[in-house]
């Protein structure tokens, strides 16, 4: 009998009884990180890393029932050994390792082997079931390494600024925009936040960490905004918010970016391969890595992934169906 | 600036604007020895493609340290052979210097090249390029390089850069023209031009009409001529040759053979613009009949036969060697008349039949009805219009009929290619024929993004089966799809072929049970068949 099974409400530990990241009310669930695939509404009970409690009570209210617990803390549910460890994604985003009679699992969440200078960096858990994402599992995401991505940003928005022109970067408002908020040259010039960033940007204040960037509200004077950079969710592409703040250039910041016809579907200027998942590579490390013997594959392409685990590795690996990242262009 | 500069600067945005400042940068910046080869592929200029993908695609694997299916489905998601390839092969190392022109010609080499010594060259260029310059070596590699540029854009930047006016420019790139052959001074320069005899003129074209085109317009100032469904096309007639040209610059003359004779009946110095199309005992033929004669590479003496073809003339751009494009349009059509009207030249020329109508009225019901008259609308022009250059509003519109439309279901759905790779967006459709639905189409466009998007996650939650690229979806969304000519096909599998098939709209009043049935196709093209005779 596996310890973790999917049914409908979830990922679920029938042992403990409880879910990780359950995409239907249950009474207890583990919470790998605050994007909204895996934190949903109506849980009785939340427990996740203590950097993911803001996110929790901006998104779904400060009367819900959370507990926090801090990286390499184990604690016991029914007999289960749980502990988090972190999963380099975003700020508070966990890896969830179980432990029960000896057999160890792990549950990657969204996780990506690159530090990215403000998350906790992953740490490679031993474990003998390991349940990967792999939302870039095939070789043509092979991304270029963030610090030269930043180093493009930086200068296309230096070229842009130059020629009179406003930068607009659109990026999840979490995780990415504060990945690029911590990486922008600020002798450029003004950096300004879209109000879902500055939220965002508010709630992880409160836990100590801090943000370049002025939220612009709609009452501001925005003729005189000129070759400043403006960080905004993808929502906001072609919406009327943006009008006042021409002329700009536009780029979406995404490993979706890697390929042409994703960027060009956007008509956006440009298309940087940011991105907060592993990549090809590091998928490939982190299955070996763990010297888990079984690998279980899900959100992503789960069905090639695991096809090329189990020949080229020697490994078993199996496919698991799950409602993360459902609509998987937008939801990184 | 370099040829890989220009693609990634003019690739990084989507404003026409900006993108001819940035030829008209590379014009200036770039070394003189690439710069025509690099406007040639701006506008289409294409490889012979050396190779056969499937040994690319073995090899690109073998290097990469993959098995070949995982690349086979790394391109179902890529949409795009050289990118996947690119993608794939990439490193983390700089590229070495991209010289377009001899890697250009090493590519032509190729042709010429035993299997073994193909793939040492190519593996040598891809150990020697990453990113840009990798994917750019791929695609002139595989001989689909194409770039978001109009050919009127890279005629603007040229215009700009050699102080001509655009009209000239225009008229000096027409036609095929070999970038090793050619140079700034030999496609540029007057008087070695003059020697190019078998030049057409840039064709002149219609927008379609704008609604409050009606409020001003008296209809006595405009000639109005059905329109045709055929090739549009220009006859040149120059130091005893003939030249037939269609509107893609292709030359067409071998196609055409009809026409080679007519150096003996029509003076030097006559240009014809008109549409070639097959008529057969007084009417049009199918349009479909025309192109799979075109598809051949030997005509038969039975297809000169079953589908001879005429050109139905409606305009005089030359006429005893003079360029009489500036004189207006009753004057050209007068001379047009002139030269014609000697019964000798049928059943090759013909002229375009001028409709008289008293009013915008009654031209809009022949308009309505024009499919009975075997034209698929009316065409506008302004009676004392000069021949212009390229697509231009005001003198000249097309007043197209409506097309004709289906219900159809949506059963198979593969991804695109392009902006829309990694994205279900080629639909194919069936009807009802009795208890089961046949395919009866495919369509692309139509939809939009939004739509797109949504038929998108609709098709990812309704798979019932997967076969390579392509998706079995549950026969449930319902499309109505315009089109503009019904046929009788032996290649499709329900036996009916349409011509332009594009999606109108989605239907999500209507389930598939309501689609529409083969025998309303059947009955469609009949109707039009007994209208033919």
């Amino acid at each position: 009998m596996s310890l973790l099974t999917v049914n409908e409400n979830g990922l679920y530990c029938k042992q403990g009884d409880f879910y990780i990241d359950p995409w239907r009310p249950v009474k207890v669930a583990l919470i790998t990180h605050g994007h909204s695939d895996h934190m949903r509404w109506g849980m009785q009970h939340y427990i996740c890393h203590h950097h993911t409690i803001p996110i929790l009570r901006l998104r779904l209210g400060f009367d819900q029932s959370v507990q926090g617990v801090g990286y390499g803390e184990s604690f016991e549910i029914n007999g289960v050994e749980v502990s988090f460890h972190p999963a380099g994604h975003i700020i508070g985003s966990s890896q969830i390792r179980l432990s029960y009679k000896g057999e160890v699992w792990v549950f990657t969440g969204d996780y990506k082997i690159e530090p990215d200078g403000v998350s906790q960096p992953f740490e490679l858990v031993p474990c003998d079931h390991f349940i990967s994402e792999c939302t870039f599992g095939l070789p043509v995401y092979q991304f270029p390494s963030s610090s030269s991505i930043y180093a493009d940003i930086n200068q296309w928005w230096r070229f842009n600024a130059q020629q009179g022109y406003n930068t607009v970067l659109y990026g999840y408002a979490l995780g990415k925009a504060q990945n690029i908020l911590a990486h922008l040259d600020l002798s450029i010039g003004d950096i300004y936040l879209h109000g879902a960033v500055a939220n965002v940007n508010e709630a992880l204040a409160t836990i100590g960490y801090s943000f370049p960037g002025v939220h612009l509200r709609s009452d501001m004077e925005k003729s005189k905004i000129e070759g400043a950079v403006i960080i905004a969710p993808p929502s906001a592409n072609g919406s009327p918010w943006l009008r006042k703040l021409k002329p700009y250039r536009e780029a979406m910041c995404s490993g979706w970016m890697q390929l042409r016809g994703a960027r060009r579907r956007r008509s956006v200027d440009k298309g940087f391969p940011l991105s907060d998942h592993c990549d090809w590579r590091q998928l490939n490390d982190a299955v070996i890595g763990t010297g888990a013997q079984k690998v279980y594959l899900t959100h992503g392409y789960e069905d090639n992934f695991s096809r090329w685990i189990s020949e080229n590795y020697a490994l078993e690996a199996f496919v698991l169906k799950t409602l993360y990242n459902d609509g998987m262009e937008e939801a990184e | 600036m370099n040829f890989v500069e220009l693609f990634e600067r003019i690739d990084a945005t989507t404003k026409t604007s900006e993108k001819t400042e940035i030829i008209y940068n590379y014009l200036q910046s770039a070394e003189e020895e690439e710069k025509l080869l690099g406007i040639a592929l701006l506008m289409g200029y294409k490889l012979k493609r050396p190779i056969k993908t499937t040994d690319l695609r073995e090899w690109a694997a073998q290097v990469a340290g993959i098995p070949l299916w995982l690349l086979e489905e790394s391109y179902y998601v890529v949409g795009d052979l050289a990118e996947t390839l690119a993608l794939v092969l990439t490193k983390d190392n700089d590229s070495r210097p991209f010289y377009l022109r001899p890697l250009v010609q090493d590519i032509i080499m190729l042709q010429k090249q035993s299997t073994e010594q193909q793939r040492e060259v190519i593996e040598s260029y891809w150990s020697m390029f990453s990113g840009t310059s990798l994917f750019l070596f791929n695609k002139l590699l595989t001989g689909n390089f194409r770039v978001g540029v109009s050919r009127k854009l890279v005629v603007k930047a040229l215009s700009r850069y050699l102080t001509t006016e655009e009209p000239v420019v225009e008229h000096r790139i027409m036609g095929k023209w070999d970038p090793f052959q050619e140079s700034f001074e030999t496609l540029f320069q007057e008087e070695i031009s003059q020697e190019k005899h078998f030049l057409p003129y840039p064709f002149f074209l219609a927008y379609p009409v704008e609604p409050n085109f009606f409020e001003h317009a008296n209809i006595e100032d405009w000639i109005l001529e059905p329109k045709l469904d055929g090739i549009r096309g220009q006859i040149v007639v120059r130091q005893g040759e003939v030249f037939v040209w269609s509107r893609g610059q292709d030359l067409m003359t071998d196609k055409f053979v009809e026409f080679q004779v007519l150096h003996t009946t029509l003076p030097d110095g006559t240009v014809l613009d008109g549409e070639i199309i097959p008529w057969k005992d007084g009417y049009p033929l199918d349009f479909q009949l025309m192109q799979t004669r075109i598809g051949r590479k030997q005509i038969s003496k039975h297809n000169l036969e079953e589908v001879p073809l005429v050109m139905v003339c409606y305009d005089l751009l030359e006429w005893n060697g003079e360029d009489i494009r500036g004189l207006p349009l009753h004057e050209r059509r007068r001379l047009l008349e002139e030269l014609l009207k000697d019964d000798f030249l049928s059943p090759i020329l013909k002229i375009s039949t001028v409709k008289a109508f008293q009013s915008w009225q009654e031209a809009e019901l022949f308009r309505i009805s024009s499919r009975e008259h075997h034209a698929e609308g009316l065409m506008l022009k302004h009676r004392d219009s000069p021949y212009e250059v390229g697509r231009k509003r005001g003198n000249w519109w097309k007043w197209k009929a409506d097309p004709m439309t289906v219900d159809g279901v949506l059963i198979y759905a593969q991804s695109g290619h392009g902006r829309r790779a990694n994205l279900f967006t080629d639909y194919t459709f069936a009807v009802w024929d009795e208890e089961v639905l046949v395919p009866f189409t495919k369509a692309y466009s139509g939809l939009t993004d939004r739509e797109l998007t949504e038929v998108d996650q609709w098709i990812k939650r309704n798979t019932l089966e997967k076969f390579g690229p392509v998706r079995k979806v549950k026969p449930e969304l319902v499309f109505e799809l315009a089109f503009e000519g019904i046929g009788l096909s032996t290649r499709h599998k329900s036996g009916i072929a349409l011509r332009f098939p594009r999606i109108l709209r989605w239907r999500r009043d209507k389930i598939a049970q309501e689609a529409n049935t083969k025998q309303d196709l059947l009955t469609l093209l009949n109707t039009r068949n007994e209208s033919n005779r």
